[in-house]
């Protein structure tokens, strides 16, 4: 027997151990956090139905039918009744779900991308590149975040893309922030000088040394960002420069349906809960990834 | 101190000059010809010659732009297309509606959320401590406009306690106690949010005041425990929380938009948003430019608070 094979027991036991500790730990926060489990079945259950939508029993969201108008809940033909128009708040809330949905997960992600790509560039190379993209940074973060988002799509024209631009414009230098961060600290690191002195390239550091160290917190950053995107968005449909009629998100309908609030509550409240519900579970399942992923935040 | 004053207030140019030029872009971004946006398909070419020639839009951007902070420089904001009137008294009477609806607002978040962060720190995993936890999580997933929506319905509609909308009664109002009626449901809205953080924020930071050794020190000594919370604990924790309330007061200042909105109070949020879709681009650029400078004065405040408060800091 080789030297190899003596110490290959003992390693594959630590490494089953480490398994096994690892999959309790998972067990640990699965039954810790049911709520973040009920979240995540939620969040499924928005997302199938968003998919969905066209194959599913539910009425024509965009038929008008005035002599229902804001039928109550639980009326014959509507589960959560009607709006304004007669249109059935069902199926406007699951067509609303695509709209809502798409949009946060869309200008999260753009939000992301241009961040973290920022991020990388101005905490690994120094000089011009970290000037202009610190200051750039700075100054956008110099703004309250829901003005300037307004201030673009003044810009830019009111529409649901448009609004959705602004918010990721908003929404990147809190990414550029972190990733320059994290950036900043690897760039001192020993494996990162060991690579530079075997002659690896800035694009081989990045891609091998630098990305996968950044991994855990921008996923961490992002599930929690989703849903604040999802706000966002619903709030600037609910100022009439999101999604334009007769498209509706939940925002846009909270905002037709505020007229007729005191007739018919169920128009507004309807709306607001999907977002709240939909939002609360992104929430509920970030906190679950963050203290997943990075353990030391959740002893906080 | 005034050493670091003078070198706060240096700070101050380079931001504002990065937010004028994002502003003056803002006009600048539409695909489109602007005084063909502003003034619509129906616009005859003289309007639109003499538009063009008013807003200069016939010379090139770096001279728009070097005349327009010019003119802002000495306090002209330029002519509001749909008022008819100067954008600058528009946007500094509705300012100070603004001002008053998240100074209320931050107030009232600060208070809340410091005394319940200290009572969730001084008994952690209380039912306090776990209320608390569970309203910040509601606190961050809630949308604003439709926390004030139902609160305008229970508290205005059904209960009829205090007025739905606007800042004074139409008819017979005018006075304090009318204003005050008005402010509540706005305010209490804004800050509904901004409670949770500061109070979670709070928590966390007397949690780690609260276990440093001068406080078992103190403790031993026999130090009553409310001074030992008080003096040793929130006095020491006090730079965070402030940090926290700042950001807060930028996010108030923003979120207001959405709260004016919903109240029909006559904000600056209000004006923006009829600017916007009135298409009247100087009047948007005024509402824009005078929040930006007001949440880039209140960051300042806070940075000079720090520094008094921790004089570490002046000499950083």
């Amino acid at each position: 027997m080789s030297d190899a094979g003596v110490g290959a027991a003992p390693a594959t036991a630590l490494r089953a151990a480490d398994a096994a500790r690892r999959r309790r730990a998972f067990g640990r926060l699965a039954t810790r956090n049911r709520l973040a489990v009920l979240a995540a079945l939620v969040l499924v259950a928005a997302v199938l139905a968003a998919l969905l939508a066209p194959w599913l029993p539910l009425a024509d969201p965009d038929v008008v039918d005035t002599p229902n108008r804001l039928r109550p809940p639980l009326a014959a033909g509507h589960a959560l009744g009607t709006d304004e128009f007669g249109r059935d708040l069902l199926a406007r809330l699951v067509w609303g779900a695509r709209v809502s949905l798409t949009a946060g997960v869309a200008s999260a992600a753009a939000a992301m991308l241009v961040g973290v790509t920022l991020g990388v560039l101005g905490g690994f190379y120094t000089g011009w590149v970290e000037t202009v993209v610190m200051r750039l940074t700075d100054i956008l973060m110099a703004f309250p975040y829901v003005l300037l988002a307004i201030a673009i799509v003044a810009g830019l024209g009111p529409g649901l893309r448009n609004a959705m631009v602004a918010i990721a414009i908003v929404g990147f230098p809190i990414y550029t922030r972190l990733v320059r961060g994290v950036v900043l600290s690897l760039r001192e690191r020993e494996f990162v000088e060991a690579a530079r002195a075997l002659g690896a390239s800035d694009a081989v550091i990045l891609r091998r040394h630098v990305l996968p160290h950044l991994l855990s917190p921008v996923i961490v950053a992002f599930s929690l960002d989703v849903g604040a995107k999802i706000l966002a968005t619903a709030g600037l449909s609910f100022l009439g420069l999101g999604t334009q009629p007769p498209t509706a998100d939940w925002g846009s309908m909270l905002a037709t349906g505020r007229t007729f609030v005191i007739l018919s509550p169920h128009v507004v409240l309807l709306p607001g809960l999907a977002i709240f519900v939909i939002v609360l579970a992104l929430n509920l399942v970030g906190d679950a990834v963050r203290d997943l992923l990075d353990p030391r935040a959740a002893a906080r | 101190m005034r050493r670091y004053l003078a070198r706060r207030l240096l700070l101050l140019v380079p931001v504002l000059a990065g937010v004028s030029v994002i502003i003056f872009m803002v006009l600048h971004l539409s695909p489109g010809d602007p005084a063909e946006i502003m003034l619509g398909s129906q616009a005859t070419r003289e309007d639109l010659a003499r538009l063009r020639a008013d807003l200069g839009l016939n010379e090139p951007l770096h001279v728009q732009y070097l005349k327009w902070v010019g003119h802002v420089v000495r306090g002209d904001l330029g002519r509001s297309l749909w008022m008819k009137r100067p954008v600058l008294g528009e946007v500094l009477t509705r300012l100070q509606a603004t001002l008053l609806l998240t100074a209320t607002a931050l107030v009232l978040s600060s208070a809340a959320g410091v005394a319940l962060g200290v009572a969730a720190a001084t008994r952690p995993n209380s039912v306090l401590d776990r209320l608390s936890a569970v309203a910040s999580l509601f606190g961050a997933s809630m949308p604003s406009f439709w926390l004030g929506i139902v609160l305008m319905v229970v508290f205005a509609l059904w209960l009829g306690w205090l007025p739905a909308s606007g800042m004074y009664a139409p008819h017979g109002g005018g006075d304090l106690r009318d204003l005050l009626s008005h402010l509540i449901l706005p305010a209490v809205t804004l800050a509904a949010a901004s409670v949770t953080i500061v109070a979670r924020l709070t928590r966390s930071a007397m949690l780690e005041t609260l276990g440093q050794d001068y406080v078992r020190t103190a403790r031993a000594k026999g130090v009553s425990d409310r001074a030992v919370v008080l003096r040793h604990g929130l006095s020491n924790a006090l730079v965070p929380i402030v940090t926290v309330i700042g950001v807060q007061a930028g996010y108030l200042l923003g979120g207001a938009v959405l709260t004016e909105t919903v109240f029909a109070w006559p904000g600056v949020g209000t004006l923006m948003v009829q600017g916007i879709l009135a298409r009247d681009f100087p009047l948007v650029q005024g509402c824009v430019l005078v929040v930006a400078l007001s949440f880039v004065l209140v960051n300042l405040a806070v940075d000079l608070l720090y520094a008094w408060l921790d004089p570490r800091i002046r000499y950083v």
